[in-house]
């Protein structure tokens, strides 16, 4: 065991999952007591201080000050016995994780069928697509450990298991069933929906049983019933504006109060941060994707890509990467408590999605690697993640540059805001067939608007431009850029 | 009032005066206090305790080794070894002085913050570790210790308090010197309950042998007390139609004297009692609540100023009953038991998941055995066991 130990930031209060170091009070190298209050951490729940768990000297501290931290990761490491003279170098130290012990309640463990999902849980993925959240919390996605299953001699689980008796259920059967109820599947059973939400349903003239419910054990919600109510308007939530758009539900003075809270709440924080410190500049640029397009009809006859999603926004994907690799000072960060413009040689790439409970921006790792295949492979699944709401943190974090796809709107363009610690933004217009002077004639050409907003305080105009320039140079004609360039 | 009757505007006056009435905030000094704030000692008409300066040593001695306790559970839950904890931290002289006042056949029924009853009741500080711990139900026996199992639904143990009263007094334990009676803890949030109101009327119908003892901390989790009630607490008790009575929550003396005396009435035959012990609760609800957003510093400070160890120890001091030799010995010995929980609460095992079948029934069952079975299966499921 070593001499060295530390401590994993613990669930604070049932059920937290992170909390965000507001103060260290005590510094590398002092020596401190058992239970001698070390740190302040907020949570959604409190700002509490934490006592140091071990007597020692302070070794490390793992995560600076404003940091967010998840439950169980180390915060700070402790010499307990400084007395034996200087540490070895690379002591290891023994990292005081909490194994899935009944202290760590919010740990809840659930172990569902193989393969399946796991609705309701924390965290976890409830019915119609939304997250499982405590009360009184955000939606917050976090992934939920789950113990692996060993595979029977034969490789069954349980649900293969023979029934000792005929008789009752087996504790798996139930889980299944529950999971059936919590997932909807029978949707030949009742339908759910409380008297009020069947009334508004009465009022509005919809019919419930065709409705796929969002709520608890996949009951039908007045939002459900609003929605298919006003259904013809697009469901899908903007990028830009995320209000949703289903019907407000007006009081008696006309005014409808929605309570700030959850996605929309984080998503007001992020923007309202980077709005007001990033200086943001936009650009536009309207290009002829004709070339495109048909370079995408031809991509799809080939048998390879057969079964493959493939769009324009997957052009634009690709436009971005290798305007990236010839401008690489486009996919940084602003770090400004080190001083640091933070370039990375790796793209992260952000997609932007309207998803059931918001905006998310998932994002396609180490995203310049991948072929031409693996991308469009790689955006469908983060696509279909988002969109059932079962996009991870892991995916969220980390962007390094975002595409924002609002052409689904029917929208030529915008002026987007960075996502927090990127520096740069595109936004992907409408695709339209217009007027266009193409080799000197005025044609009917498929065009699109572009729209890059940038930091200004790493990217000059003239960077920002070149960037923008190269993305519409790929884009109106895709082969030749990628003979020029590759 | 009749619909119609022509009185409604003096109505609606007497309305007004009566909240104007009600909103007043009661002064602190309309309780009983045998121990002021700075430790003198005052006389009181109707309640006095004659204890020796050694009986006084022993409750200085208990509500230290609570309160360091508690602090030390506290700790515990800050660096993920509790789940929860609710601190008594500020009501130690509440707990300390009824929990010596009960004898030994009394039968008290706790909240979820009564550590310092649990203590005085001799059960292992331990036991209510394990329940926040998460592995175990609590651990201790009511019938060995007359001390019920922690309730966490709010008020819901004064019905069991009231029942359990209701059933000595049938049975004829009750109305001689060495009869039982039963005591029922609560806050000042439970008074709005239901099961509260419910309680104070069958107690009060039956004549029940049972003292209704809360402690007032003020809030209930985050709800003033102006939020709960508009009469002092303890007056609720006369609407009922049996005697109230408010004391001084951080005098330790006032709380025993006051308890001493409703416990032998009750335990006489002269039925129940409501105690209101008029106190602070100084730290949080619990671990997971956060009191800054809620209650305002100089309000803590004021209450700071009123500790009940503080003015024991002013007490003691002055009467040359303890010296700082006493101080100094009570203080290790208060952080030797810290450290002897802190160590016992990280050594204990975590159960096995099995162990959930075992207290269901006594006998067992052949439906309990069999779930028992499916469930072993399962756990035998998953890779490197459970």
């Amino acid at each position: 065991m070593s001499r060295v130990k530390e401590f994993p930031l613990p669930d604070l209060g049932e059920g937290l999952t992170e909390g965000e170091i507001l103060k260290w009070l005590v510094a590398e190298g002092d020596m401190i007591t058992l239970n001698q209050p070390i740190v302040e951490v907020e949570t959604a729940k409190a700002a509490v201080e934490i006592p140091a768990k071990w007597a020692g000297r302070v070794a490390k501290i793992f995560h600076g000050e404003g940091e967010t931290v998840e439950v169980g990761t180390p915060i700070i490491a402790i010499d307990t016995d400084p007395s034996a003279g200087a540490l070895p170098p690379d002591d290891l130290a023994d990292r005081d994780l909490p194994a899935p012990s009944a202290a760590s309640l919010a740990a809840v463990e659930v172990a569902p069928a193989e393969g399946a999902i796991e609705p309701g849980m924390i965290g976890g993925p409830a019915p119609g697509g939304r997250t499982a959240i405590l009360v009184g919390y955000g939606p917050k996605t976090t992934t939920a450990t789950r113990r692996p299953r060993r595979q029977g001699p034969t490789g069954q689980d349980l649900r293969q298991v023979p029934d000792v008796g005929a008789q009752p259920a087996t504790a798996d059967d139930d889980v299944a069933e529950v999971m059936t109820i919590l997932a909807g599947v029978g949707a030949a059973g009742p339908v759910l929906a409380k008297p009020p939400v069947r009334k508004l349903a009465r009022d509005l003239g919809v019919d419930l049983s065709g409705l796929a419910g969002t709520g608890p054990a996949g009951s039908i919600t007045r939002d459900d019933v609003q929605a298919a109510a006003t259904e013809g308007a697009p469901a899908a939530v903007p990028a830009f504006a995320t209000a949703p758009s289903t019907a407000p539900a007006f009081g008696p003075d006309r005014e409808q109060r929605i309570a700030i809270k959850g996605v929309r709440k984080l998503t007001a924080e992020n923007m309202v941060a980077s709005a007001f410190t990033a200086p943001h500049v936009t650009e536009f640029l309207t290009v002829d994707v004709t070339r495109a397009v048909r370079a995408l009809e031809r991509l799809r006859e080939v048998p390879e890509w057969r079964g493959v999603r493939i769009s324009p926004l997957l052009l634009v994907a690709k436009a971005v990467l290798l305007a990236v690799r010839r401008h690489p000072m486009v996919n940084s960060a602003w770090s400004g408590q080190t001083g640091e413009i933070v370039v990375k040689e790796y793209v992260n790439l952000g997609i932007a999605a309207a998803t059931p409970r918001g905006l998310v921006v998932p994002n396609i790792k180490d995203a310049g690697r991948l072929s031409m295949r693996e991308l469009a492979e790689a955006m469908t699944a983060l696509v279909t993640t988002a969109k059932d709401g079962r996009t991870t943190p892991a995916d969220m974090s980390g962007g390094t540059l975002t595409i924002t796809n609002v052409g689904v709107f029917g929208v030529d363009t915008g002026t987007p805001i960075l996502p927090p610690g990127e520096a740069a933004i595109l936004a992907f217009g409408a695709v339209r067939e217009m007027p266009w002077v193409h080799k000197g004639r005025v044609r009917p050409r498929q065009v699109t608007t572009l729209g890059l907003s940038f930091d200004h305080r790493i990217i000059d105009g003239e960077l920002g431009s070149k960037f923008l320039r190269d993305v519409g140079v790929f884009l109106s004609d895709p082969e030749a850029a990628l003979l020029a360039w590759t | 009032m009749s619909k119609g009757d022509g009185a409604r505007q003096p109505a609606t006056a007497n309305r007004s005066s009566a909240r104007d009435e009600g909103r007043r905030k009661p002064p602190d000094t309309e309780f009983v206090q045998l121990l002021t704030p700075d430790g003198s000692r005052v006389e009181h008409p109707d309640y006095d305790v004659d204890f020796t300066d050694d009986e006084l040593r022993g409750l200085y001695r208990d509500l230290v080794i609570v309160r360091k306790l508690d602090a030390e559970a506290t700790a515990l839950q800050r660096q993920g070894e509790l789940g929860i904890w609710a601190s008594l931290l500020g009501q130690e002289a509440a707990q300390v002085g009824s929990g010596r006042a009960l004898r030994k056949q009394d039968m008290a029924f706790p909240t979820y913050r009564e550590h310092g009853v649990l203590y005085c009741r001799g059960i292992d500080p331990i036991m209510p570790l394990g329940l926040f711990r998460g592995v175990d139900q609590g651990g201790w026996d009511p019938n060995q210790h007359k001390f019920n199992m922690y309730t966490i639904v709010i008020g819901a143990q004064t019905l069991h308090a009231t029942g359990y009263a209701m059933g000595i007094a049938m049975d004829g334990k009750v109305g001689s010197d060495d009869g039982e009676a039963v005591i029922a803890y609560f806050g000042d949030g439970a008074t709005s309950q239901g099961d509260v109101n419910e309680a104070f009327v069958w107690a009060s119908v039956f004549n029940s042998p049972v003292v209704f003892f809360c402690q007032n901390n003020q809030y209930a989790i985050s709800e003033p007390l102006e939020r709960q009630t508009r009469v002092p607490l303890y007056q609720r008790a006369a609407g009922f139609g049996f005697p109230g009575v408010r004391v001084d929550g951080n005098d330790v003396l006032a709380c025993y004297a006051v308890t001493r005396k409703a416990l032998d009435d009750a335990r006489h035959g002269q039925g129940p009692t409501l105690i209101e012990a008029y106190t602070y609760r100084m730290g949080a609800h619990t671990t997971s609540d956060d009191p800054t957003r809620y209650r305002i510093a100089s309000e803590v400070e004021a209450w700071q100023a009123k500790d009940p160890i503080k003015r024991l120890r002013s007490y003691l001091e002055r009467t040359h009953a303890a010296d700082d030799t006493f101080f100094g010995a009570l203080e290790d010995e208060a952080a030797r038991e810290a450290g002897a929980l802190r160590e016992r609460v990280l050594s204990m095992p975590n159960p096995d998941p099995l162990e959930m079948f075992d207290h269901v029934y006594p006998t067992g069952s052949p439906e309990i055995d069999e779930q028992r079975e499916t469930f072993a299966r399962y756990l035998e499921t998953f890779a490197g066991g459970h």
